[in-house]
């Protein structure tokens, strides 16, 4: 459990502080590789929460898909490489006191209902556990009870990516 | 481990993302913003799901990765949307997009 608090802490430290970078460096590039920082960080707190297949998921499509497609698109609009000034609006001083009134409001709820609920310890052995709910339970889930949105999210990405290819090509 | 520290974790990410959305005029970079949103509502779905046996613990992680997919699509999209306004305006800044206004 120690083990498990410790390892949260760097994670949850690291994407936070990635987090907030992200959002407030002059750099576009940098923003991209921050961005990194935190999605592989998330994918860390997955596992910490025994979902191991959520996990690679978001590895395999985030970090090696998505960050990519933004790079992508920082060289495609030719943003500045380097450090930018131009990168914020005006409304900085407004968007952060709406974003720590929000913070303020769901923390206060979210402490007030779950107070110091813990999060259920591992009675049950590991293999249970990979049994219950590991890669081939979710396997299992999509497959059958999830099958027609699965089907569906399929057409979704086709028309995304058809989509996408029109919009963005040159006639 | 409590379920707070999740909980507070993805409440964090996502009013840093919220800050990124309104607070930044490049195209890109709002994008990027929108996924640390998606991101911390994943975080939520699997801790509740871990909560709740093993059952919703299943579910949940179907639910993350539907997400995971439906944000890649709309990344996809929405960067091909940025690339057409630079295109036309040789500009990704949100707040020079204002034909539809008055």
């Amino acid at each position: 459990m120690v083990a498990q608090n410790v390892a949260f802490g760097i994670l949850a430290a690291a994407s936070v502080l990635a987090a907030l970078r992200l959002v407030t460096t002059k750099n576009v590039v940098h923003a991209a590789l921050y961005l990194v920082v935190v999605l592989a960080s998330v994918g860390a707190i997955y596992v910490l929460l025994f979902a191991e297949f959520v996990a690679v998921v978001q590895l395999l499509v985030y970090v090696g898909a998505v960050v990519v497609l933004f790079l992508f698109g920082i060289m495609l609009t030719k943003a500045q490489i380097g450090r930018d000034t131009d990168v914020d609006n005006d409304q900085r001083g407004v968007a952060a006191v709406t974003a720590l009134f929000f913070l303020g409001v769901l923390s206060y709820a979210l402490i007030d209902f779950f107070g110091t609920d813990k999060l259920p310890e591992q009675q049950v052995s590991e293999a249970v556990l990979t049994a219950e709910r590991g890669t081939r339970a979710v396997g299992d889930s999509i497959f059958s009870t999830y099958l027609v949105p699965f089907e569906a999210l399929g057409v979704l990405l086709t028309a995304a990516l058809v989509g996408a290819i029109v919009l963005a090509r040159r006639d | 481990m409590l379920i707070n520290q999740f909980l507070l974790l993805g409440a964090v990410l996502f009013c840093i993302g919220v800050y990124g959305v309104l607070a930044r005029r490049n195209g890109v970079l709002v994008l990027m913003s929108i996924e640390l949103i998606l991101n911390s509502v994943n975080i939520n779905l699997i801790a509740f799901g871990h909560l709740w046996g093993s059952e919703s613990a299943v579910n949940a992680q179907v639910f993350a990765l539907f997400i995971i997919a439906v944000a890649a699509a709309e990344v996809g999209v929405g960067l091909a949307i940025i690339l057409l306004i630079y295109r036309n305006r040789t500009s990704v800044a949100f707040d020079e997009v204002d034909m539809m206004k008055g």
